[in-house]
């Protein structure tokens, strides 16, 4: 924290941004520093650590520190920079390419063990990078590049995914909405433990509009329902929408069947069973929650346990000595 | 009593016989005696493959000698055996003559059934060339214990310190140390102190009384430098180097590990010592077990990695990054049999190749190789401190012949190894100042900014980057450039490790080349050579990239070349690459260490072809 009034400008550097015009990374790129001025993290305390794709080229254009990996390790590299620096900022950008596929086995583990980092998870169910295949995110029947004849795959629901690691924060938000990602961001960085944030973001090139039901204007307000903890989960242009709890289960209901606000149900993030059905919720066939869907307070961090287990261990033994080691066990003289 | 010079023991059994701990008691007990000595651990692939079973079999060789010992030994003087099983997988190695312990009763038809014995072997006109002692070793054992409140099972569990303590008679061992530890080892348990050291005391006796134990023999102490001893193996002294270099640079250790045979050890050991600010990960995987390290080495740790053949394989992405990016990590190879899964409990040292080259794109690293299990101390040390000073990923190869191994060791005197200098710049930069994260010195060595620092923020990836500032740039002088820096960059290394040694004179008929874990028998065989007068010497590479800059001059001075390796000829075409030296391979791949003798007869072959040419 500092004392100076930080800005965005704080958190960007000289370099050139190379998004295609019109990417949705621009606005998330935006978002993020934005939110990293507002929380008043100075930019030497921030590191942001990506893998391989197009979101992956985010830390060059940030004013912090921050590494560019390799495919799908951003979270390993995270994890030993932060256990090594317990005090830094670590943000983590990953894609649904390089997190959810070749990257499927250590956003797994980062969730699982909560270290406490920030990952933002672009999702634009596509490869760009590579000019165009199937993610482990398209829908079904898809058809690009690596399926010409659409696509076989059965999707992974981001959020279903994290929260089967024992996600601890999980949000969703989208590109095409500066103010709500700026609100979900500063949210998640205040969570102590792995902030999952899925941003639903549009690939201009390669998959343009693919979550327009949540974006344009016309769509957005039937489709999807913004979360706010402790308020009825209440949505549609006339806010005349809501869920019920039916058959263990949340139900889309209209008003005007003679529903009342006080029957909707309430959003409660740290209810596992509503969590479980928020994510549950797809646009086949319900709008989708956006906004904070998970925050478990409960949890202990790995980061602060680990430190801590060295602090004990110090306090038990005293500070180790490499001279009393080496003579450790049986020695003789000659 | 016969004074010998050295003998050579192994202890076999079933792996749930306690055959590692016998041998380490026996080595132990002749280390505090002044012995010099050297062991090695043979262990079955599987944890506890059936009972009986050849596959089964765990051994323990160890040399003890009253001059200096530097390899376990060619072949055992004595085996003992435990089972039929032990006896099939370990005669082939016992020296005709030498002396045999079977525990006999374990010699039934079932035993010889689940050996694969067709009836007892100890029939056959075979055992004859040795002097075979079949004692009663379990029903000895629950004899000697009738009268003490424990059950059955528990009692034949101690029969490993009754063979014990028959090779303590024989040997004329001082059964103090072992019952001390005992003592200690099974503290507030009295009645298995009490057992285990009646059995042992009851082994002694037995081999006293009998006469089938003709002479007893003694082996005195060796005449070894003066100083403060300890035992050592591979792994723990490339643990506590790592811990030494740590705390000499100012750097933070920490291990991004995966377990995997034989580098397991070393994470094991490093986990014991967070009071001394180690920090070890136990990640998810091999890849995430490097890539955790080079975030630790972005943040300014002294970070490591350990492993063996197939997991170094999938590290060698991470690897490159770390190249790339020009931060300093320590990538440890403690070598298996290979390819694949290969032979995960034997020795090799095949990884060298990819060592130098598994990795995509032009990618040099500093390669290093520790020669014995003190070596590891010394090595490690090195690794780190090149690694720290050159801002650049060093392999450091050990294998699991000198991973396991253990040696006594003089402790060093850690205040007179010199001083870690890293590249870590000053804390903060001053307002008008601007950061250049690949500006180089005259070693073209950048320095190293870490997150937190206030003013140095810069960014890394493994995109190529332009000079200086570290940008990304896809001009394509500059990526010749670069390639070109980062060459020259691990080749100036050279002016910062020690003149490559020999043992024996600088120019001659035959030179030997060894590297790694092969250092004991070709120090032995070579020495020998030396004795009797042969212009042989030896060539003992520990910095494999780059190498000391007087090797080629070395190299001119022989007549012949000889490499020997346990792969395929992997330094021989290193050294016939760099040097065009005609080098010659040995080799050997049945994942077992080099026997003195087969380097005695090759050299011996060499030399005549020396003389008819």
């Amino acid at each position: 924290m500092t004392d100076k009034k930080l800005t965005k400008k704080d958190f960007s550097n000289d370099q050139a941004v190379k998004w295609c015009p019109g990417c949705g990374d621009y606005a998330i790129l935006s978002a993020t520093q934005m939110a990293m001025a507002q929380i008043g993290v100075e930019p030497h305390n921030v590191a942001v650590i990506s893998g391989i794709g197009c979101s992956s080229r985010f830390p060059y254009y940030m004013g912090s520190y921050g590494m560019h990996s390799i495919h799908g390790r951003a979270p390993a590299v995270a994890t030993g920079l932060k256990l090594h620096n317990p005090d830094l900022s670590v943000w983590i950008i990953t894609g649904d390419g390089d997190g959810l596929s070749i990257g499927g086995n250590h956003l797994a583990h980062i969730i699982r063990r909560n270290m406490n980092v920030n990952i933002i998870l672009f999702n634009n169910e596509i490869y760009g990078l590579t000019k165009g295949q199937y993610s482990p995110t398209s829908k079904p029947g898809l058809t690009t590049k690596s399926t010409p004849y659409g696509s076989l795959d059965r999707p992974f629901s981001p959020a279903r995914f994290a929260l089967g690691c024992g996600s601890t924060f999980y949000a969703r938000t989208i590109d095409t909405d500066p103010k709500h990602m700026i609100e979900v961001f500063k949210e998640a960085n205040a969570h102590e433990g792995t902030s999952v944030i899925e941003v639903y973001q549009n690939c201009v090139i390669f998959n343009d509009k693919v979550h327009d039901k949540y974006t344009n204007r016309k769509t957005r307000d039937e489709n999807s329902v913004r979360l706010e903890a402790g308020k009825p989960m209440i949505f549609g242009a006339e806010k005349d929408k809501g869920f019920i709890f039916e058959d263990f289960n949340l139900k889309e209901v209209e008003l005007k069947d003679g529903y009342t606000e006080e029957q909707l149900v309430k959003h409660d993030p740290t209810n596992q069973g509503l969590v479980h059905m928020l994510a549950n919720l797809s646009p086949e066939t319900s709008a989708v929650p956006i906004g904070v869907l998970k925050k478990d307070l409960t949890a202990h961090t790995y980061d602060s346990s680990f430190q801590a287990q060295i602090q004990s261990q110090k306090d038990a033994k005293g500070p180790g000595s490499m001279k009393d080691l080496l003579m450790s066990g049986e020695t003789w003289s000659v | 009593m016969k004074q010998i010079e050295s003998v050579v023991v192994r202890f076999s059994g079933d792996s749930g016989d306690g055959m590692q701990l016998t041998g380490t008691q026996f080595s132990n007990t002749s280390a505090l005696m002044g012995n010099d000595l050297a062991t090695f651990p043979d262990f079955p692939a599987e944890i506890r493959a059936p009972q009986g079973t050849v596959a089964g079999v765990s051994g323990f060789q160890v040399n003890i000698g009253s001059v200096k010992v530097n390899t376990p030994g060619d072949e055992p003087d004595v085996l003992v055996a435990m089972n039929p099983a032990a006896l099939k997988a370990n005669i082939k190695d016992l020296r005709l003559g030498g002396t045999l312990i079977v525990n006999i009763d374990s010699f039934t038809d079932l035993a010889f059934k689940k050996a694969e014995y067709e009836s007892n072997p100890l029939d056959t006109p075979q055992f004859e060339q040795y002097q075979v002692i079949k004692a009663h070793i379990s029903s000895q054992t629950k004899e000697a214990l009738s009268e003490l409140d424990l059950d059955t099972k528990s009692k034949e569990r101690c029969k490993n310190f009754y063979a014990l303590g028959m090779t303590f008679f024989m040997y004329a061992r001082d059964l103090e140390p072992t019952k001390k530890w005992i003592q200690e080892k099974f503290k507030n348990k009295d009645v298995l102190i009490q057992a285990n050291t009646m059995a042992l005391v009851a082994g002694f006796h037995f081999a006293e009384t009998i006469e089938a134990i003709g002479d007893r023999y003694q082996v005195k102490p060796a005449p070894i430098d003066k100083g403060l001893y300890r035992q050592i193996n591979g792994n723990t002294a490339l643990s506590w180097g790592f811990m030494f270099a740590a705390e000499n640079s100012g750097h933070e250790l920490y291990l991004g590990s995966y377990p995997i045979t034989p580098a397991s050890d070393i994470l094991h050991e490093l986990s014991k010592h967070k009071n001394f600010g180690v920090k070890t990960f136990q990640a998810e995987d091999e890849i995430a077990a490097v890539c955790s390290s080079v975030g630790a080495s972005f943040g300014g740790a002294l970070a490591i990695t350990t492993s063996s053949g197939p997991g170094i394989a999938l590290k060698s992405e991470a690897m490159n990054l770390a190249m790339m990016l020009e931060l300093p990590i320590v990538i440890i190879d403690v070598q298996r049999g290979g390819p694949s899964t290969g032979l995960p409990t034997k020795t090799e040292q095949s990884d060298l190749n990819m060592a130098m080259y598994g990795r995509n794109g032009e990618s040099p690293v500093i390669v290093l190789a520790a020669a014995h299990p003190s070596d590891c101390f010394e090595m490690a040390f090195e690794a780190a401190r090149l690694s720290l000073e050159h801002m650049t990923p060093v392999v450091l190869l050990s294998d699991g012949y000198i991973a396991n191994g253990s040696e006594p060791w003089k402790i060093p005197d850690i205040s007179k190894y010199p001083k870690i200098k890293s590249k870590l710049v000053k804390k903060e930069l001053g307002e008008s100042e601007v950061y250049l994260p690949y500006k180089r010195d005259e070693n073209l060595v950048r320095t190293w900014a870490t997150p937190g620092m206030k003013g140095y923020m810069h960014r890394v990836g493994g995109l190529e980057k332009e000079e200086d500032t570290g940008n990304v740039s896809y001009d394509p002088e500059n990526h010749e450039r670069m390639i070109e820096i980062r060459e020259e960059k691990v080749k100036l290394v050279q002016n910062n490790i020690p003149k490559q040694k020999l043992l024996g004179e600088d120019k001659g008929d035959l030179l030997i080349v060894s590297w790694g874990g092969t250092y004991g028998a070709t120090y032995q065989a070579v020495s020998a050579q030396i004795e009797q007068g042969n212009k042989v010497s030896l060539m003992h590479l520990n910095y494999i990239n780059p190498m000391p800059k007087n090797v080629d001059e070395i190299l001119k001075g022989f007549k012949k070349i000889i490499v020997c390796e346990l792969n395929g000829g992997q330094m021989k075409d290193l050294l016939n690459k760099e040097f065009s030296c005609m080098a010659e391979g040995y080799t050997k791949m049945q994942g077992k260490p080099f026997m003195i003798r087969e380097l005695s007869g090759m050299m011996e072959k060499a030399l005549e072809d020396i003389k008819l040419s």
